[in-house]
């Protein structure tokens, strides 16, 4: 920094308070992100009385685990959390076993219907596609699959399937032909080359794309809540109880969707700019 | 690659058409003739209703209003963070972590967040207290505080939604050659002219589709709103899922669906009519 | 080992035609290199005979057996590629064991080769070590070691050395030569260097919009070629092309008489290799009208015209002609080619052998 602030030839308090300026802009932005996230907290750790609690100082005083663990008691909570768990483990494992094979197509072949394939995968970014839940619950009825975590899976699927397709195009192609090549030149035939080469390689990738199915599918709130009744996901029951729980629980449900999406998003970050990189193109 | 084995890629590529097909393209055929049918007969019964309902130009209302108060700022943030991150070396890594932790948040969750500093007990009245603006508890998200209660929903949406812009945008401006910039600078381009003449043309894509996908998902705003507001601030979704779940009138609530499609692929369009991307001015 | 036949190979990409109608013949233990510019479909053929690309029409056959139609695996050969696609999530050994595993070599076997292989590249000491660890020369030699390692019976290379620094580049062209040498694997080189095709080859393929323009020696192609596109495309500087008229069976370089071939018309032209003049008085040379003297310590390079067409000419250093001078030279009668201004093929009756 000192070399470039030397070559600018301008006078250094200028460049000092520039820094400054940028660096508190930094700072001011990730407390806007903060800050609300640790507020929620404190509501959900503090129970009853916290929520009332008035005026509030914003310090964690008198907060503990309990009100938590007791709103995970409460009917239904743990039930929904695993029917959330269930539906995100569906979502995830089709798009990847649906999408992946597809964006492996798009990365290496050239074939009639490329550009077809990738327009009706664009195209489901310009819907609201949870608002298809509507007619699928008469489908769904007649299937079986209405309020069952299946469903919701399915429909979850509709949204991260041409995600994980695009994705994992990207990601395709980012490990070279000519590896693959070479496991075909030195014995290997095109399935064992690519399990052997393109997918120990692609893996870290493909895990990137599996987590952002597995976010998508646990945030999502309108599909759920329209195609459960008894088996709601988390964020389906909470919707529905919405009403009448007091603004404790409220702040407990919403501390316990946060939690595993940050903490999924964490362990992908280094991945999050290379995968929307790709799929904004 | 190879000729001899065309249809390997039409292999690979049916599952996930089928899977479209059944869950994609069916679903969106049956909502329209859901939306535009009476028992089994072609009508605009349903839309009419829809038109007639007490709630319906205030939804249309509301959805665009949030959206056009929610979109241009989440952009700004975004460029304005892309910026700045754009000069930090070293601790980039984590700042950029923390502007993406709301990409994992729903929501459902971000209204949650928000109803806790915004509730009447809550910590914004506390800081306003506190600062000897009120002196007893506001309240800012009942029906009789309809102003109030959209900044509130704004804000939220601002908060959680700015995320997946901001990486889009990063994303954009990390193919951006250096030499670009320092070529302008070097012929005497200020910082303000570099971001319009250079950076922002260069990343026209990234603009674009994040800009629509935002738009789409601002117009399917619904549970920011059901957390904070309750059915105090009727938008689009909101209609969708009363009609629903509530009146159980799935007519109703498909008319709603293929509004939301149709305002969501006119947006769409005219994103991509007004910020053309022409391949050949790219580098 | 094995030979290759090329038999009248082709190959379209919608309406282009990367290759038309080319046949080879390379014989077994042979070392030879397609070389050519960029597009000229050398790769292409590579790819074709290595499976990893289908023909339109033709065949392909490696020790007298058609591999039209057979993949990769089956065709028993071993290639390196231009960018070394060396395997980054194995390491060095289990990279250049890579091919026996999949031939089920026992362990003893996969040792012995990955040890001889790694012993005559000289990478013993990597071994256990992940390519991304590697320089792109270290990268290189285990991509060769891993294609020495099976014993194929032909050896495939894609422009191997093209990534690597100039210096470096002649290091691994040596050693690469004194590893082939003593291997005596059919080879067959892809290259658009033509140094690297010189010092390899055993014979040169020189190639041209999907055509063989000339197969041959390294001496004979550079000597004698039998068009103006390889004397243009080899050598350096490349080969003077001079259009002269012929009068009575007879053309006039200063005052000396050259006698043209008989096919000839009432113009030819005269190629000439920029070394193969010598300074001569003026009246008695041909006459050259220097634009640039560039002493370049081993020899003097000369740009200018000659029949007010452009030339390059190399001269001893020794000698002292600076820019603007005009200057005769002496050709060297027996190495001229004399090429037809039509098809600008050398007539090879003329060409003294």
């Amino acid at each position: 920094m000192s070399a470039q602030t030397t070559s600018k030839a301008s006078p250094a308090s200028f460049v000092s308070s520039s820094r400054w300026l940028l660096w508190s802009g930094i700072a001011a932005l990730c407390a806007w992100v903060l800050v609300p996230i640790y507020l929620v907290a404190l509501g959900a750790l503090g129970g009853r009385q916290g929520v009332y609690q008035w005026p509030k100082t914003g310090l964690p005083t008198g907060i503990s685990l309990d009100p938590f663990i007791l709103f995970l008691k409460t009917e239904g909570v743990l039930q929904s959390f695993l029917n959330s768990l269930g539906a995100a483990g569906i979502t995830v494992a089709l798009s990847i076993l649906l999408g992946a094979p597809a964006g492996y197509a798009l990365a290496r072949y050239n074939f009639h219907g490329k550009d077809s394939y990738r327009l009706l995968v664009l195209l489901t970014r310009a819907f609201p596609l949870a608002i298809l839940a509507l007619p699928l619950t008469v489908s769904f009825i007649r299937l079986g699959l209405y309020d069952t975590i299946i469903g919701v899976g399915l429909i979850h699927t509709v949204l991260a399937l041409p995600f994980a397709a695009l994705v994992t195009q990207g990601i395709f192609m980012g490990v070279p032909r000519e590896l693959e090549e070479a496991a075909w030149v030195f014995g290997c035939t095109r399935v064992q080359a690519f399990f052997k080469i393109v997918a120990p390689l692609a893996l870290p990738g493909i895990v990137a794309t599996a987590v952002f199915a597995f976010v998508i599918s646990w945030n999502e709130v309108f599909a759920a809540s329209v195609l459960t009744v008894r088996n709601r996901t988390l964020t389906a029951y909470l919707l529905t109880v919405l009403s009448e729980s007091p603004m404790h629980y409220r702040f407990a449900g919403g501390l316990m969707l946060i939690l595993p999406s940050v903490i999924f998003i964490f362990a992908v970050r280094r991945y999050l700019f290379a995968i929307w990189g790709i799929s904004s193109k | 690659m190879t000729n001899n084995r065309s249809w390997i890629p039409y292999l690979l590529i049916l599952p996930s058409v089928a899977f479209l097909a059944l869950l994609f393209l069916v679903p969106l055929l049956q909502t329209m003739w859901l939306a535009f049918s009476d028992n089994g007969l072609p009508s605009p019964a349903n839309a009419q209703r829809m038109m007639a309902d007490i709630n319906f130009s205030r939804s249309i209302r509301n959805t665009f209003l949030l959206t056009l108060a929610v979109v241009p700022v989440q952009l700004a943030i975004a460029l304005v963070m892309g910026t700045m991150v754009a000069k930090v070396g070293r601790g980039r890594e984590t700042i950029l972590w923390v502007w993406t932790i709301p990409l994992g948040i729903s929501d459902l969750a971000a209204g949650l967040v928000w109803l806790s500093i915004l509730q009447n007990s809550g910590y914004f009245n506390s800081l306003l207290l506190g600062l000897g603006i009120l002196e007893r508890q506001a309240s800012w998200l009942s029906y009789q505080t309809p102003v109030a209660l959209f900044f509130a929903i704004a804000v939220a949406e601002i908060w959680r939604g700015t995320a997946i812009v901001m990486v889009i945008i990063v994303a954009g401006l990390n193919q951006v050659p250096r030499e670009f910039k320092e070529a302008a600078e070097i012929f005497g381009a200020g910082p303000w002219t570099r971001f319009w003449r250079i950076t922002l043309p260069l990343i026209r894509p990234a603009l674009q589709s994040a800009l629509i996908l935002r738009t789409v998902l601002a117009f399917e705003v619904f549970a920011v709103v059901y957390a904070l507001g309750g059915r105090n601030f009727p938008v689009l979704v909101g209609e969708a899922y009363n009609w629903q779940n509530q009146n159980q009138n799935y007519g109703v609530a498909a008319a709603y669906a293929v509004l939301i499609m149709i305002i969501s692929l006119a947006a769409t369009l005219i994103y991509l009519k007004v910020i053309k991307v022409d391949p050949e001015r790219l580098p | 080992m094995a030979n290759i036949v090329i038999d009248r190979i082709r190959k379209s990409f919608g309406t282009f035609e990367a290759l038309k109608e080319v046949s080879l013949t390379i014989n077994d233990g042979e070392f030879v290199s397609l070389l050519g510019p960029s597009g000229c479909g050398k790769t292409t053929l590579l790819r074709i005979i290595a499976g990893l690309e289908t023909s339109t029409s033709g065949d392909v056959l490696i020790g007298g057996k058609s591999v039209i139609g057979l993949p990769p695996k089956e065709r028993g050969l071993a290639m390196v590629f231009q960018n070394y696609a060396v395997f980054p999530h194995m390491t060095v050994y289990e990279n250049v064991a890579f091919g026996l595993r999949m031939q089920k070599a026992d362990d003893a076997r996969v040792k012995t080769q990955v040890e001889k292989a790694a012993g005559l590249l000289h990478i013993e000491q990597y071994l256990d070590r992940y390519p991304n660890k590697l320089s792109g020369g270290q990268r290189q030699r285990v991509a060769v070691a891993r294609a020495l390692a099976v014993e194929p019976k032909v050896l495939l290379m894609d422009e191997p050395l093209s990534n690597l620094d100039a210096l470096l580049r002649l290091e691994m062209r040596t050693e690469l030569k004194t590893v082939l040498q003593s291997a005596g694997t059919t080879t067959i080189y892809v290259t658009h260097d033509q140094t690297e095709a010189m010092g390899l080859s055993d014979r040169i393929a020189v190639m041209h919009n999907g055509m063989v323009e000339q197969v041959g020696t390294p001496v004979d192609v550079y000597n004698y070629p039998a068009t103006r596109f390889v004397g243009g495309f080899i050598g350096n500087p490349p080969m003077n092309f001079i259009k002269v008229p012929v009068t009575n069976g007879q053309v006039t370089a200063g005052s000396e008489p050259l006698k043209a071939p008989k096919e000839t018309g009432d113009e030819v032209i005269l190629g000439l290799r920029g070394e193969a003049v010598q300074l001569a008085p003026l009246p008695l040379g041909l006459e050259m009208k220097v634009r640039v003297a560039e002493p370049m310590g081993s020899h003097l390079l000369l740009t200018g015209s000659i029949h007010d067409q452009p030339v390059r000419v190399i001269l001893p250093s020794s000698e002292t002609v600076r820019s603007g001078d005009v200057i005769g030279l002496k050709l060297d009668p027996n190495r001229i080619t004399w090429l037809s201004p039509e098809s600008g093929k050398s007539f090879p009756a003329a060409t003294a052998r």
